[in-house]
């Protein structure tokens, strides 16, 4: 399992570069704010989620890169069933890897599928999101302090899960956080990035 | 209690009121979505032309009508010609009228219900393998349709009133181009027509009472309606 990672923009008088190779499973992207994370990860994902001056031309939905979100961003007018399955019924069927039983057990939210994104907790709500990503048959997880809007119970139930993300599923994932405590957890490969 | 008359009246209003929305929906909602989510020069411009209607007279509306949809208008001759459709003095006019008042209200209300939907999500539809068109179709557009709902009977309401326009674009031609508002002006200048202006007067303060309402309870129907109340 390696990835290699080679992006660089321009932005204004500034110029955001990443060039990383590496053997290990999870790579944590850390640096103050306005380092350049976010453009560093936009890249990844998806020229056009958030510029679309990047001068990239495959556009995200062809990347096959999940994206994990600070906030869910479940979407409010469907259920948890649909939410899941959003992005695996897009999916090829030869790239699908997992089902919908598979990642309701992997990640243990059977009990929700009826429910509204409204009505789940901000860890259950994570929860689904990672399912959606995952469902979506990613060749690669983006996540973006994933934990920063949980209380300290819930952070260690999604920090489990994304280990096992990365031991049982072998997902390779890119991790953004200010909080080095959540780096040193997970075993990632620290990149720093400076301004 | 409604003479046979005054019901024709009123079915001319609704479907001249109907026909003017079913037009102008999707031009609207077009128009909406431009507003709301595209970049380009002339924004503004746009922004300011769609909303004319709403502050210039309504007679200056209905000339301008007259004026590009007349007989001898570059519109109208073309219209003639074409599709043999002739608006001035007929019912397909006051729709238009009606449509062309109509619309900056339709516009504003589709608009603040598109800007209402956070962009984020679809951009997180983007992330799952949708298309732009897919994201817009099964995120925005079903979020934002109780905006555009409430804008199309906000239009219904508003054709329903439309007065100055009509006027001076089609005249007030009973049977043809009469509708509500133009047949009360016109018992209003006949001795004894007190009661029939209070009959039509009471029909049409009663539709836009029930359009507005109805207009309400579809945005509230919608958990996180904020923004785009109508009353």
């Amino acid at each position: 399992m390696s990835f290699e990672i080679h992006v660089e923009k321009r932005l204004g008088d500034r110029h955001i570069a990443l060039n990383h190779a590496s053997d290990s499973r999870l790579i944590a992207l850390f640096g103050p704010s306005g380092a350049g994370k976010s453009s560093i990860l936009n890249m990844v994902a998806g020229a056009t989620l958030f510029d679309s001056t990047d001068g990239t031309d495959v556009p995200p939905e062809h990347r096959h890169v999940g994206y994990i979100f600070q906030d869910a961003r479940l979407f409010p007018h469907k259920r948890v069933r649909a939410n899941l399955l959003y992005g695996h019924d897009l999916t090829r069927q030869d790239q699908r890897w997992l089902t919908l039983e598979e990642i309701c057990a992997f990640l243990g939210i059977a009990h929700l599928l009826e429910r509204w994104p409204q009505n789940l907790s901000g860890g259950e709500a994570q929860r689904v999101a990672i399912g959606r990503a995952l469902l979506a048959a990613p060749r690669l997880l983006l996540m973006v302090e994933p934990l920063s809007s949980l209380d300290a119970a819930r952070r260690e139930e999604i920090l489990a899960v994304i280990e096992r993300i990365r031991d049982e599923l072998r997902v390779p994932i890119v991790y953004v956080t200010h909080d080095r405590s959540e780096i040193e957890r997970l075993d990632g490969e620290l990149v720093k990035v400076e301004a | 209690m409604l003479t046979q008359a005054e019901w024709a009246v009123i079915l001319l209003s609704l479907k001249v009121s109907l026909v003017a929305v079913g037009f102008t929906l999707p031009i609207a909602f077009g128009l909406a979505w431009l507003l709301a989510r595209a970049r380009f020069h002339g924004k503004l411009l746009l922004d300011a032309f769609v909303h004319l209607p709403l502050v210039i007279p309504p007679v200056v509306t209905g000339w301008l009508l007259l004026i590009a949809f007349g007989r001898t208008g570059p519109v109208g001759r073309f219209l003639e010609a074409t599709l043999g459709l002739t608006l001035m003095f007929r019912w397909t006019g006051a729709a238009l009228a009606a449509a062309v008042m109509a619309l900056p209200l339709m516009v504003r209300a589709m608009r603040l219900s598109i800007e209402a939907v956070d962009i984020r999500l679809e951009q997180a539809a983007r992330t799952l393998g949708a298309s732009p068109l897919r994201a817009f179709l099964t995120i925005t557009l079903p979020l934002s349709l109780p905006g555009i709902v409430a804008g199309a009977v906000l239009g219904f309401a508003r054709s329903i009133g439309e007065f100055g326009a009509t006027i001076s674009f089609v005249s007030n031609i009973p049977g043809e181009t009469q509708t509500l508002p133009l047949a009360i002006y016109a018992a209003l200048q006949i001795p004894g027509g007190g009661a029939a202006v209070t009959r039509l007067a009471l029909v049409s303060v009663m539709l836009s009472l029930v359009a507005l309402i109805a207009s309400e309870l579809i945005v509230r129907r919608r958990r996180d309606a904020r923004t785009y109340h109508v009353l």
